[in-house]
């Protein structure tokens, strides 16, 4: 593994650099988009939500931004390595690369863009007084979504090898997905019973993790932990599956 | 001990409804039970083997399965059945043109592909001027890829790619890039490095390029392997099955039907080459406006008719001529049995046709 990861150390940065390269080409503003287009997001939501529930939630600001900050993170990283494969095709079939490097280089290029905007989320943290006494944990929850968005690009792309209505189909489901993590309204306006039902979305539990170490100053509790646990290996089990059955079939499709 | 070895490699495709359909008609024809898939094999049991330093040639028509079988090897595709097995790294030139990204520079273009290729970032800052310079284009190192010519692309793509020092060389049509004072720089580049003891693959529409470079070669068609033997009796059966017309055309079916086209082509060629050189030997005019194929169609046809023993006796003296090349005498037996031979041929045929022989003018 560590010897792979020798051979290949040179290729995936300079996939890295390509793709990060590539996001900003002939942009005037370049990187400070990264930024920027998270801070839009959270302008225009706290503009539209700020009046509602600014009441039932005090620092409503970074109550928006943990959940767009989490929730960009996912949809770049998993719509990206969607289209990994597909892009690169012209690539793996004429060199013999694992495949799966376009996928990790992918991740970090957008870990990286995410690393930014969590750079401007602690500075909003800053400006609201917020305790970093627990920041250091967020480590947690930061390392796992890069495995759990990397496994679902993974059954993503696989699929999108074989079926391109996935994109379409993928779309439609990232807007019901932002709509309930609870990303721009309290739990609380739901009623209680169903709280619990917010638990199941994986992304809603990164939100939570994220606003439980700012908002609350406080450490969730193990089942959270072990919550996140389970949907990472859950969907890495799934890709990792896929990727066996399937790795030597996507030339075919492409 | 072999470095390269494929046995029965069979590579299928899968085309068919798999391809075009999305995911409704997918669920459609799978409840209906209309789901097709086609296969195709691309390759059908195809065996090898190459010892150090072998260089081998893949010659056949457009769909062979040539470069379907250079994947199989280079490890991109999983062979269906059978087996390949490498010693040592292996470096392919595959169709350089394409994975390059037409919005970065050249500059980036350049290292991307090296570290693609398995080189290290060290070898790339050391070796990225050479580059640049071998494939000309200093000028052009900050100009994004989709600007230049497609010849600079091939060049740079070959530049790049030559850098190897793998054990295993494979080539897929690359020596045809560029200009002529490229291709010739580039043909150069190769040949050093097959000359170091490489083990190379050559695939090729050119057979000439074969023959020069190779000392092996497999001769694939529609996928099904047709031979493998020494590179100049396959390339001489391959030549012959390309120019000949359908009614005369055919595949070897066994090494000693190989052995018996390509030595009738080494005929053909000699005496093809013998008309153009000495056109007063012959008792009719030859036309030098005849194009390749129709004068290797016509002479193949005076050789069809020649006895088994008289075209051994003809080889043997092309043999003989070549292991003493230089001056020939006009008056030695080997012309006389030359224009038995035509005599022969004249009888039979309507269409005025004949050779004489000698000289160094073998099978290349």
């Amino acid at each position: 593994m560590l010897k792979k990861y020798e051979k290949y150390k040179f290729l995936f940065s300079e996939l890295v650099k390509r793709d990060f390269k590539k996001k900003y080409k002939r942009t005037i503003l370049g990187m400070i988009w990264s930024v920027l287009s998270p801070l839009l997001n959270v302008l225009v939501l706290w503009l539209i939500f700020s009046t509602l529930y600014k009441k039932d939630q005090p620092h409503f600001v970074i109550y928006l931004f943990s959940g767009t900050l989490v929730m960009s993170f996912y949809s770049e990283c998993t719509n990206g390595c969607m289209r990994a494969l597909t892009s690169n095709a012209g690539i793996f079939s004429k060199i013999n690369v694992p495949k799966i490097l376009f996928l990790f280089s992918k991740s970090v290029q957008t870990l990286i863009n995410f690393g930014l905007t969590l750079i401007i989320y602690f500075v909003f943290c800053l400006f609201q007084h917020l305790s970093f006494k627990y920041a250091i944990v967020l480590i947690y929850p930061i390392i796992m979504m890069l495995i759990f968005n990397m496994s679902v690009g993974m059954i993503l792309s696989a699929l999108f090898v074989f079926f391109r209505d996935i994109e379409y189909l993928y779309s439609i489901f990232m807007l019901f997905l932002n709509y309930l993590s609870a990303i721009f309204y309290p739990v609380t306006i739901v009623p209680e019973r169903y709280q619990k039902l917010f638990y199941i979305n994986p992304v809603y539990v990164f939100i939570k993790f994220f606003r439980m170490i700012m908002l609350d100053t406080q450490i969730p509790g193990w089942q959270i932990w072990a919550l996140i646990a389970f949907d990472t290996a859950f969907f890495l089990t799934i890709g990792c599956l896929m990727y066996k059955k399937y790795d030597h079939e996507f030339l075919y499709y492409l | 001990m072999s470095v390269l070895e494929c046995n029965n490699v069979s590579i299928r495709y899968k085309t068919g409804d798999l391809k075009q359909i999305g995911l409704k008609d997918y669920v459609l024809k799978k409840i209906t039970r209309n789901y097709h898939v086609t296969e195709f094999w691309a390759d059908r049991d195809v065996s090898f083997s190459l010892e150090k330093g072998d260089m081998l040639g893949i010659v056949g028509t457009n769909g062979a399965g040539k470069s379907t079988l250079l994947k199989a090897v280079t490890g991109i595709m999983v062979p269906t059945k059978g087996t390949v097995r490498v010693e040592g790294n292996i470096a392919a030139l595959l169709e350089l043109g394409s994975g390059f990204d037409p919005e970065l520079t050249v500059r980036e273009n350049t290292y991307l592909r090296g570290a693609l290729l398995g080189y290290t970032r060290e070898f790339m800052d050391q070796k990225y001027d050479e580059i640049i310079g071998f494939a000309e284009l200093e000028k052009f190192q900050d100009y994004m890829f989709k600007q230049l010519s497609s010849g600079m692309k091939s060049r740079l793509a070959f530049s790049i790619a030559c850098l190897v020092e793998p054990d295993i060389l494979i080539l897929d049509e690359v020596l045809s890039v560029g200009d002529e004072a490229f291709k010739e720089k580039s043909s150069r580049r190769i040949k050093g490095i097959l000359a170091n003891g490489v083990t190379g693959i050559l695939v090729s529409h050119s057979v000439q390029q074969v023959r020069d470079l190779c000392n092996k070669c497999l001769w694939l068609d529609h996928g099904n392997q047709i031979a493998f033997g020494p590179a100049n009796t396959v390339c001489n059966a391959y030549s012959a099955f390309l120019f000949l017309d359908k009614a005369h055309k055919r595949l070897p079916k066994n090494e000693d039907e190989l052995n018996d086209i390509s030595n009738r082509f080494r005929l053909v060629r000699y005496i093809g080459g013998r008309e153009r050189s000495h056109p007063e030997e012959f008792d009719y005019t030859v036309d030098f406006e005849e194009s390749e194929p129709a004068r290797i169609q016509r002479i193949w046809r005076i050789v069809d008719r020649l006895s088994p023993a008289e075209r051994q006796d003809m080889l043997d003296e092309i043999d003989g001529v070549n292991k003493l090349p230089a001056e020939i005498d006009e008056n030695d037996p080997a012309n006389i049995k030359a224009s038995v031979a035509i005599e022969v041929a004249q009888e039979e045929a309507e269409e005025s046709s004949a050779p004489k022989k000698n000289e160094n003018q073998p099978e290349g």
